[in-house]
């Protein structure tokens, strides 16, 4: 999860790295009185989790509290990449003598966190590695070992930043080395790092992202910068079909019938499980399709579950039929899932054989899901139809009948019949 | 033969007692010629029995039952816990650790990763289905009940790794229902940061003799297939591999994460289209649709359709 930049140089600072006197606003009246307390020019920037401020006209300068206040009326009013700014940062206009680059990523391929220190700060890293290779300084770091000063300073002499600098740059670089790790972060990274004119360092903006898998540890932190476990700071926010379906998927803890994404086509999808999903989307595309919306059913959900998410899909509007596939299951009974789905279409008055554009879902408990399926006239398949194959027969049934289905007043059935949930075993 | 496991690996299953970890025993039990499961940790229920294994408190306690070291472990615990788990494990002299557990932070994972490596001992996983040797043995809940694993895997000269545990399966199936066997398929999980990549499993499958191709299952996010692809040309490998990508969808959505924690793309090299370059650079054929892979795995290994 992304973090803003106010919430960013909060962390930065906890830690104990020193960041230029800075204030968090969401109006123009929050903003004066920092400016005022600040003292003399400060830089006014949009909140927003995205690039671009710079050019969008999203960080102003002000040499007075009024200015300040002018300022942060219109920025806060700006939309940039599509993004309503949370607030504003009135910030220090600190005088710059060089500005530096520090960071911490994880490497995946070794296992281990990386430190990068670069004396080419203020512009992105990659840039300044692909064409100034000698101006950036790594190392990889021991995540049992405890992080020790040496190795921050061996970064930054490797590329012959000695002095003072060298001495004051260590314990922020070992500082921000610990901060990664203690707060389960996968990206922590000071840039620009400034070294002002008195020669101290600073902070003058920070980029912080945690990851999700740790927001429980992490509690205590979230709660201290307010943000509540509602925020998923996703690429993008969730839209409501999306929050329907996290609902769905949290109606028990039996299984998951979630992970849902929206998209606009008319062919709802009720796929799984993670890479079958993967696999499932890419193939109704590849043949045409036009997948109303990505989810991912998996670990044996509830008969209600899997009747939840095919009832949000079908509810859908523009979505004409849904197509129900999986990879081959060993976990997740596919008897459950097909009395999930057949039951979504018949709460809904539609006839299951028409809705549901093919089942393909092979795999444990399968023959007492054929059963159900053959007695609501649903097209199913065995593993002999690979995913491809099925998608392909889905994508053409849909794309045969745009002009819609029969009334549905005349399909209506009773539920009672697959409304029964046997439990596995 | 095969890589990893054999007949004669013994290995205790930790967190035992939870739900989907009393399953998972019951299908290594009764797959091929048994598994053997020589005890299972579960802290304060020292003296129960889950399918006839001995239910201990603590590892040390299930090695000295047992009376000599033991291979394995599959952990399977609560995310919260699974670090203790495993370095109790490497601990005690366990070499083979298959980490079924999901949501594990990758600082944890990095911790259990160098702890292995210090004591020799390997990792797979987490957030992975484990390993099978078909109709010897299996480790961990690859191919589901004993029965329903059979139908998809045969024994064969084609090694398996995939990122995603479902989708290792449903190709060994495919390669299955076109007559070609497996020798080993690995699911090796699907976070950012897993214990075994595919180059690291590849010099295991190239000592291997029955080994004569490598498929793999792949997604965008991360660097492991690059890794693969530097690791074919170094090491002029005589195992032709042929990979299926999914997720291609997800290059038009950077940042947005979908089907496992680590398939997310965050930057130029790690989309789908990328990786599929990389592979094709390698001499890695990427196969549009899983149904093709069994006629790309015959033309390259020789055999006739």
């Amino acid at each position: 999860m992304r973090f803003f930049e106010y919430e960013a140089r909060e962390i930065v600072k906890q830690a104990g790295i020193p960041t230029t006197d800075f204030g968090f606003a969401t109006s123009a009246d929050q903003a004066r009185p920092i400016a005022e307390r600040i003292g003399g020019p400060t830089v006014i920037k949009s909140q927003v989790l995205t690039g671009g401020r710079m050019k969008a006209g999203g960080v102003q300068f002000a040499d007075t509290a009024d200015e300040a206040a002018q300022h942060a009326e219109k920025v806060l009013n700006l939309e940039i990449n599509g993004h309503q700014p949370r607030g504003v940062l009135v910030d220090t206009r600190a005088e710059v003598k060089q500005e530096y680059y520090a960071g911490v990523v994880w490497d995946g391929i070794r296992k281990q966190p990386v430190l990068l220190f670069s004396d080419m700060g203020g512009i992105d890293i990659e840039e300044v590695a692909e064409q100034h290779p000698d101006h950036v300084g790594r190392a990889h770091f021991s995540t049992l070992r405890p992080f020790s000063d040496f190795q921050a300073k061996e970064v930054i002499a490797s590329i012959g930043v000695s002095g003072r600098p060298l001495q004051r740059l260590t314990p922020i670089l070992t500082r921000l080395a610990k901060l990664f790790l203690e707060r389960d972060m996968t990206l922590a990274e000071i840039n620009p790092l400034g070294e002002l004119a008195d020669g101290r360092f600073v902070a003058l903006d920070a980029h912080m992202d945690m990851e999700n898998e740790a927001r429980p540890r992490q509690q205590q932190l979230l709660e201290d910068l307010g943000i509540g476990d509602e925020e998923t700071r996703q690429a993008r926010e969730p839209t409501e079909f999306e929050l329907a379906g996290e609902e769905v998927d949290g109606m028990d803890h039996r299984g998951v019938a979630g992970n849902v994404t929206e998209f606009d086509g008319n062919l709802g999808l009720v796929i799984g499980a993670g890479g079958g999903s993967l696999t499932l989307f890419d193939a109704v595309r590849a043949h045409g399709g036009d997948p109303a919306n990505y989810c991912e059913i998996g670990g044996n959900p509830s008969v209600r579950k899997a009747a939840g998410l095919a009832r949000l899909v079908l509810e859908k509007p523009g979505v004409d039929k849904i197509a129900v596939m999986m990879s081959i299951v060993s976990n997740t009974r596919v008897d459950i899932v097909a009395r999930g789905v057949v039951k979504a279409c018949l709460e809904l008055g539609h006839d299951p054989a028409e809705k549901i554009a093919i089942f393909r879902i092979p795999g444990a408990w399968e023959e007492e899901g054929f059963k159900i399926l053959d007695k609501y006239g649903v097209e199913y398949t065995d593993r002999s139809v690979s995913m491809h194959e099925a998608a392909r027969r889905a994508v053409e049934k849909i794309q045969g009948s745009a002009d819609g289905g029969a009334d549905p007043s005349e399909m209506r059935q009773t539920t009672s019949e697959v409304g029964a949930e046997s439990e596995p075993a | 033969m095969s890589i990893l496991l054999d007949s004669e690996t013994t290995f205790i299953v930790q967190g035992i007692t939870g739900r989907e970890a009393v399953n998972l025993t019951r299908e290594c039990l009764d797959y091929g010629t048994g598994a053997k499961v020589v005890g299972g940790v579960t802290p304060g229920r020292l003296g129960r029995e889950v399918h006839g294994v001995p239910v201990f408190d603590t590892v040390a306690q299930a090695v000295e039952h047992h009376g000599g070291p033991i291979d394995g472990s599959v952990v399977t615990v609560p995310p919260a816990f699974t670090k203790d788990a495993v370095l109790e494990a490497i601990e005690h002299d366990v070499k083979l650790i298959v980490i079924v557990t999901e949501r594990i932070p990758r600082s944890d994972v990095a911790q259990m990763v160098e702890r292995a490596n210090e004591k020799g001992a390997r990792i797979i996983g987490p957030n992975c289905l484990g390993v099978i040797v078909p109709d010897v043995i299996k480790m961990g809940g690859i191919g589901g009940p004993a029965k329903d694993a059979a139908k998809a895997y045969t024994p064969g000269p084609v090694g398996v790794i995939s990122r995603s545990g479902g989708m290792t399966t449903e190709m060994s199936s495919t390669l299955t229902a076109a007559g070609l066997g497996q020798s080993t398929a690995v699911s090796i999980g699907g976070d950012a940061i897993i214990g075994s990549s595919y180059a690291e499993l590849m010099p295991l499958f190239e000592a291997d003799e029955q080994t004569q191709a490598i498929v793999i299952y792949t997604e965008p996010g991360g660097r492991m297939e690059a890794e693969l692809a530097a690791w074919v040309k170094e090491n002029d490998s005589r195992l032709p591999i042929v990979a299926f990508m999914a997720g291609r969808f997800m290059d038009e959505m950077p940042g947005m994460s979908f089907g496992h924690a680590g398939t997310i793309v965050e930057g130029k090299e790690d989309t789908a289209s990328e990786k599929i370059a990389r592979l094709g650079e390698a001499g890695i054929q990427v196969a549009e649709e899983i149904s093709e892979i069994p006629e790309l795995v015959k033309n390259r290994i020789g055999v006739t359709a």
